[in-house]
């Protein structure tokens, strides 16, 4: 099979599952941005999607996604390495116009992958997961996911809407801090999309000496985008955190 | 203006293939700024043979940029700091009194060190063998302006063809990758017509020497565009990945 035999092969398999994801995240990121305009717009939203069929086969795809992503990224740097030689330069200097993160797409990735486990511990299980087996994992019905975001990342809430009181268990300063690991993963994400996406396009063959600038612009526009979308809500729930604090 | 100065040379000293390298470090008195860096390395030479000691093996031949057979990885960067030249077309002038100066050999699996210096790059025959040619068939030669060509691809096709397989790309990329090469090779065939008649199998057949050899996977780091001697462009590897995808697609 020449996309596991091959190095392009593989190459593609890497631009193909990455260009997935970064759907997947505009989708997402979309999604978390009307957590600004509107609580039950969000709410609908989790109704819509929940654990319902189509989410959660969603949900498997993205899995397979992110798992096929990192064991060939883990292939490829090991590949890469022995390619390498064991013999190390001892003297290596950067050239002008190679960025760092294109260097270190794997450092990026494994931190990538960090924060994306505390956030599946945040979210996943106490949202999807809960409705999915109906234990009580999260202190907020699955279908309020506006109550529950705002809670962790504020620790404001209506205590009319607490469906399980054990869970409401933060310390006042898990909020913010939070907050601020969130901003953290996200430009950690940049900073890998901003090598990714003209990467991806470039491995697709989607390149030429006219388009060679110009997909690099988009990979930058479009990897801004993404983190400026994900990040105003979470400066928006850290704005209402400090607000309250002052008030 | 050029004066005379003292330099200290760091030279990657190893016996053999199998044998352990180390460095070694070599004063040198006087040296004019306006000697080549190659010149600098035959003083050096001079001076190792008048102490009876074993001159340094390093790669040369034509010493004005087209051969590519000169490599050296000076101070971090293969060729040397300057952009778009060769070893043996760079100066002593870029270098300062009292500086040390690292020379190491080009550093790949897939370019094994022969000697001190000199590394075996016998890899980029061998995916040239693999497809960087044109069938033709033996006769009458045909008129020049028989098949028409637009410009800007001839141009392209001879960017492509400006590649001097020094090993530079392989050298530089962190990843061991040869794509620099199998790109500029596959694309000064693939942009013209008497190339499209292979142009599938050529392209099938020189990634999978490359990958048989030992070369890495390219991650378009831009490293090996950047150390490049003849500045080939990295667009020829998405053209490569064009030629390759498609050709496998269509098996």
């Amino acid at each position: 099979m020449w996309l596991t035999n091959s190095s392009i092969g593989r190459k593609l398999v890497m631009s193909i599952t990455g260009t997935c994801l970064v759907l997947f995240l505009l989708f997402h990121a979309s999604m978390n941005l009307t957590l600004i305009f509107s609580e039950d717009a969000y709410n609908w939203i989790c109704s819509v999607l929940g654990a319902n069929w189509y989410a959660l086969i969603g949900t498997a795809g993205l899995a397979l996604l992110v798992l096929l992503h990192f064991v060939f990224a883990f292939i490829l740097t090991f590949q890469n390495r022995r390619a390498r030689g064991d013999d190390r330069y001892a003297i290596n200097d950067r050239q002008k116009g190679v960025d760092w993160e294109s260097q270190n797409m794997l450092v990026l990735g494994i931190i990538i992958l960090g924060f994306l486990v505390l956030h599946l511990a945040n979210f996943w299980f106490k949202m999807q997961f809960q409705e999915m087996t109906g234990l009580k994992t999260g202190a907020f019905d699955p279908q309020n996911g506006a109550a529950y975001v705002k809670y962790l990342f504020t620790g404001i809430y209506d205590p009319a809407q607490v469906v399980n009181d054990g869970m409401l268990n933060m310390p006042d300063w898990a909020h913010p801090l939070y907050c601020c690991l969130y901003l953290v993963w996200l430009a950690a994400i940049w900073f890998h999309l901003t090598h990714g996406v003209w990467s991806a396009m470039q491995t697709m063959g989607l390149s030429s000496n006219t388009w060679l600038p110009r997909i690099k612009v988009i990979g930058n526009v479009i990897s801004t985008i993404v983190v400026l979308m994900f990040a105003a809500v979470i400066v928006y729930f850290l704005g209402m955190y400090i607000g309250v604090k002052l008030a | 203006m050029d004066k005379n100065i003292n330099i200290k040379v760091r030279v990657w000293r190893q016996a053999g293939p199998k044998a352990q390298g180390h460095f070694e470090t070599y004063e040198l008195h006087d040296i004019f700024q306006g000697a080549s860096f190659l010149e600098m390395m035959d003083i050096l030479n001079e001076k190792l043979i008048a102490e009876h000691k074993d001159p340094i093996a390093f790669d040369h031949d034509c010493r004005e940029g087209i051969c590519g057979m000169c490599s050296l990885y000076v101070n971090g960067h293969p060729h040397g700091p300057d952009q778009e030249i060769t070893t043996c077309q760079l100066h002593m002038r870029r270098f300062h009194d009292g500086e040390t100066i690292t020379v190491e050999p080009w550093r790949s699996r897939a370019f094994p060190v022969i000697k001190d210096l000199m590394v075996d790059r016998g890899a980029y025959d061998k995916i040239m063998q693999a497809g960087g040619f044109v069938s033709v068939n033996t006769g009458g030669v045909p008129d020049a302006n028989a098949i028409p060509i637009p410009k800007p691809k001839a141009d392209e096709a001879m960017d492509a063809a400006s590649c001097i397989g020094c090993g530079a790309c392989a050298a530089a990329c962190k990843n061991g990758s040869a794509m620099l090469f199998v790109a500029a090779k596959v694309s000064q065939l693939a942009l013209l017509p008497q190339g499209r008649i292979e142009a599938k199998q050529r392209a099938k057949a020189m990634v999978a020497k490359m990958d048989e050899l030992g070369f890495g996977n390219c991650t378009n780091t831009g490293a090996c565009a950047a150390e490049c001697p003849k500045s080939v462009s990295l667009a020829h590897i998405a053209r490569l990945n064009r030629e390759f995808i498609g050709a496998k697609f269509s098996d």
